[in-house]
């Protein structure tokens, strides 16, 4: 519940006055509000004076100004709490009390800001929304700032790597390493050769006396050959190592990376495993065009190369678009020249696609002069067509190369702003969560401890005592009168599953008839059956944890420690299932049973006695008054 | 400017239609981009500021003293919370129930906050001042029992016509069952609040003719025990 509407729960209280003609059960008890001046306190923070009222700071009971704990920094002689800290820093929590919304002040170190909160036991997740991004960038700058120190201290080698992490960290990091460094520029040299030789082998060298002109790869096939291979060589190695030193395999094969690096050595192979086979040879020639794609291999040793690739493919919307407009301004004007150039003979304008060339040509403003339009109308619309080529084409480029940046600085905003988005949700349900878990737990410490004070044991209420302000148990007892006035109560969502799943099953006849027969015995409001084979409902643990089943059994032990030898136990297999009140029923006799759900793990002996005993079954966590007459009961 | 365009003066010679500035105004085209591009008409931002301006001052702390049951320190203090919440000093209806659904995080408060709302706001102006406030706070925390009896059947029937009727009372149930929200045990079935609704007529209505006055709701809450104790339950509030 925000501190900001904290001041109108006096409001929401009385008006709860409406809700008392029609309720069903009769009201809980009021908490006892036994402050009742509210007084101001001073806060001197270096030297700085802050005043406040009590119950501002009150608000707040598990921060260090809402606590006790606040006691420690109490001046005698001046009567007010000195604290030795920044007071700039001070203002922004000050006001976190008064307002309920944490603001993050941008002219602040994060780190200080940070070490201010800590101290002051205000988790940071409360930032307001306004705020909220700014303290995430800065703290993400501030985190990525240390990483990189921590990295660069890290870069010895450390002794316990394996061989195979030492690789692929060399093959990541160059620098690390002077084999990793020469490894690198190797790999680079390579590179460029076969890049280099691809190109070479197609010029033509000089022509001999006895051959006509021919390119100098097949000129000098051999050599080629064998720098080719060479080349190969080294990126199949190169390849393989990667291969072997990658930590997950599957993923790196998936990578783009190496599949760029598959798709440039594998023509080689090909080659070398088809022969000179007419048919396929025309294949063959294909495939050595991807040879080149062993220059994007390169985009391993350019980061610049990397980033490129990564802005086109997030402005690929835009580009995209830009291709869609472009593509319906040329079908427009090569059906217009198409219609136009019909008429005159000799055109070279044969269909619309044949159009779709001079188009292009034209509204590029190359204008080779390959297809000319003769007709008037022709050069009219050719005009028209090369006038809106400028305004199509040379416009909208470099407004296009300033929306790179620009949208590629925006697109890392809007993924910031939706996962932050998710996470901000998040906060909000857990927060609310977090009242609503924290009524339901505060109601069953009062059913514990009410427990706990009939049976006697003192040794589980302390550590039941959870510190609970005014505020908050005035808020459950509101709540408390909700649930009185519809005579339903509130539970938390794996509680109301089962209990839908229950009453799905309610309507199959019971195994055991003695369980279903003593229903109607407790006759309050609410009550509830056994539940029989739905495995052990953990709703009364909340003290210990948060409501979950699997963990149920494994904590609850731990509470179990009063449980005494297990030959006194009343326990039929039956009632393994069985709520903790029976339990503590059935055990009368200690005076130090627990109100919990048990588990049962010690060996169950059964007995008739114990369906006799039991009664119907009202969880713990229901309400005051069923738990008084289970209660009542066990004293017999 | 006089001559409108393809004006024609009443039995003259066809004049030869002037393009001027006011008859271009007139022209549907360039009133249709005009309109366009110009910016929208008030709408929802404007009312938006409007609200935020008007602000309201309370009475003095002496008549509301005289006006209500409550102490000058209390008046205080309910004033510092009200105005740190609405600093306008007016709250309006949305507020009001983004503020009472703080208070219920499990289930949906929006409705019996605006019946709390029209019962509050009692010269029905659309916004709670302080001083409505705190004259429904003294009622309902200093006021003796039968004013508090007063209060709820104000909120209860919801058309201020004395009577209430049952399909009030059903929708007043209806927004108290809505706050349990969907996880209550037992689960909240749909007749719930009509049964509930049944029970309370059967109780309240002595001569079965279909509504429930103020006479016959004061004697039937007078005879009830547990209503008479919970009217009590909330007196030390503030």
């Amino acid at each position: 519940m925000a501190a900001g509407v904290a001041a109108w729960l006096p409001f929401a209280r009385a008006a709860a006055i409406g809700w008392m003609p029609v309720a069903k059960c009769p009201m809980p008890i009021a908490p006892r509000d036994d402050k009742r001046q509210d007084e101001l306190i001073i806060l001197n923070v270096s030297g700085r004076r802050f005043q406040t009222w009590r119950t501002t700071l009150d608000r707040y009971p598990d921060t260090l100004l809402g606590s006790s704990e606040k006691e420690f920094f109490y001046n005698e002689e001046t009567k007010e709490y000195f604290f030795d800290r920044d007071p700039d820093a001070f203002r922004s929590v000050l006001n976190f009390y008064r307002t309920g919304k944490l603001h993050y002040p941008r002219y602040e170190c994060i780190s200080a800001y940070d070490e201010e909160l800590a101290f002051f036991g205000i988790i940071p997740e409360i930032i307001g929304d306004c705020c909220y991004e700014e303290y995430k960038d800065r703290k993400r700058e501030n985190a990525e700032r240390l990483m990189d120190d921590l990295e660069e201290n890290k870069d010895c080698k450390l002794p316990d790597m394996s061989f195979r992490e030492t690789m692929w960290r060399a093959f990541e990091n160059p620098h690390t390493s002077t084999m990793a460094l020469v490894f690198y520029y190797v790999t680079g040299f390579f590179i460029a050769v076969s890049v280099i030789t691809n190109v070479v082998e197609t010029v033509p060298c000089g022509a001999t006396p006895t051959q006509k002109d021919m390119p100098c790869g097949e000129r000098y096939m051999v050599a080629f050959f064998c720098m080719d291979t060479a080349c190969v060589m080294v990126f199949t190695v190169e390849y393989l190592m990667r291969l072997f030193a990658a930590p997950s395999r599957y993923r790196f094969m998936r990578s783009v990376m190496s599949i760029i690096d598959v798709v440039a050595i594998l023509p080689y192979y090909i080659g070398l495993v088809m022969t000179d086979n007419e048919d396929v040879s025309g294949a063959f020639v294909t495939l050595r065009v991807f040879r080149v794609f062993r220059i994007f291999k390169f985009s391993r040793h350019s980061q610049g190369l990397r980033i490129l690739g990564y802005t086109l493919k997030s402005c690929a919307s835009e580009l995209g678009f830009l291709l869609f407009s472009l593509t319906m301004a040329i079908i427009i004007f090569a059906t217009v020249m198409f219609y136009a150039e019909k008429g005159s003979s000799s055109s070279k304008f044969t269909s619309i696609p044949a159009s779709f060339w001079y188009t292009i040509v034209t509204m590029t403003t190359l204008g080779y002069g390959d297809m000319v339009p003769k007709t008037i109308a022709g050069k009219i619309f050719g005009s028209i067509c090369s006038l809106s080529g400028v305004l199509v084409i040379a416009l909208p480029v470099p407004v296009i190369v300033s929306n790179f940046s620009r949208i590629y600085h925006q697109n890392q905003r809007a993924d910031k702003r939706r996962a932050q988005k998710k996470s901000r949700m998040t906060r909000i349900r857990i927060a609310k969560k977090g009242s609503s878990n924290a009524y339901l737990q505060s109601k069953h410490n009062g059913l514990m401890n009410e427990l706990l004070d009939l049976t006697g044991s003192e040794g589980d209420q302390l550590h039941l005592n959870k510190t609970c302000s005014l505020l908050e148990s005035q808020h459950h007892h509101l709540l408390h009168c909700l649930e009185k006035t519809t005579a339903h109560e509130f539970v938390d969502e794996q509680i109301y599953e089962q209990n839908c799943l229950e009453s799905a099953l309610q309507s199959y006849p019971s195994r055991t008839p003695s369980i279903s027969s003593q229903e109607g015995l407790t006759g309050t409001c609410c009550s509830r059956r056994t539940r029989k084979s739905l495995p052990l409902p953990n709703s009364s643990m909340p003290a210990l944890h948060t409501l979950s089943h699997t963990q149920g059994l494994q904590e609850l032990s731990t509470i179990h420690m009063h449980c005494p030898d297990p030959q006194t136990r009343v326990v039929s297999r039956s009632s393994l299932n069985m709520q903790a009140n029976e339990v503590g029923r059935i055990h009368a006799k200690e005076r130090q049973t627990t109100a919990a759900v048990i588990s049962f793990q010690t060996n169950p002996s059964v007995t008739a006695e114990g369906d006799g005993h039991r009664s119907s079954n009202v969880r713990p966590s229901i309400q005051t008054t069923a738990s008084s007459n289970i209660v009542k009961v066990s004293a017999l | 400017m006089e001559a409108a365009a393809g004006g024609q003066r009443e039995g003259g010679k066809w004049q030869k239609p002037r393009i001027s500035r006011k008859s271009l105004v007139k022209c549907c085209l360039v009133k249709w981009i005009i309109s366009s591009t110009a910016p929208q008409g008030p709408d929802s931002s404007d009312s938006d500021l409007e609200l935020a301006t008007v602000r309201h001052q309370p009475e003095g702390l002496e008549e509301l003293q005289a006006q209500t049951k409550f102490t000058r320190k209390e008046l205080q203090s309910l004033y510092r919370g009200f105005k740190n919440e609405c600093p306008s000093g007016l709250v309006d209806e949305e507020t009001f129930k983004i503020i009472y659904s703080q208070f219920f995080p499990q289930g949906d408060a929006t409705t019996y906050a605006h019946f709390l709302f029209n019962a509050f706001d009692m010269d029905r102006n659309g916004s709670i001042r302080f001083e409505d406030f705190v004259i429904g706070l003294s009622v309902l925390l200093r006021g003796s029992v039968n004013e508090k009896l007063r209060w709820a059947f104000n909120l209860y029937d919801i058309n201020k016509d004395g009577y209430i009727t049952k399909e009030e009372m059903l929708a007043i149930m209806k927004s108290i069952y809505d706050m349990m929200g969907r996880y209550t045990s037992p689960c909240v079935k749909e007749d719930a609040p009509l049964e509930h609704v049944e029970k309370f007529f059967q109780k309240m209505d002595r001569n079965k003719d279909g509504v429930v006055t103020f006479d016959e709701f004061i004697e039937t809450c007078q005879r009830d025990e547990n209503i008479m104790s919970s009217m009590q339950l909330f007196e030390n509030v503030i």
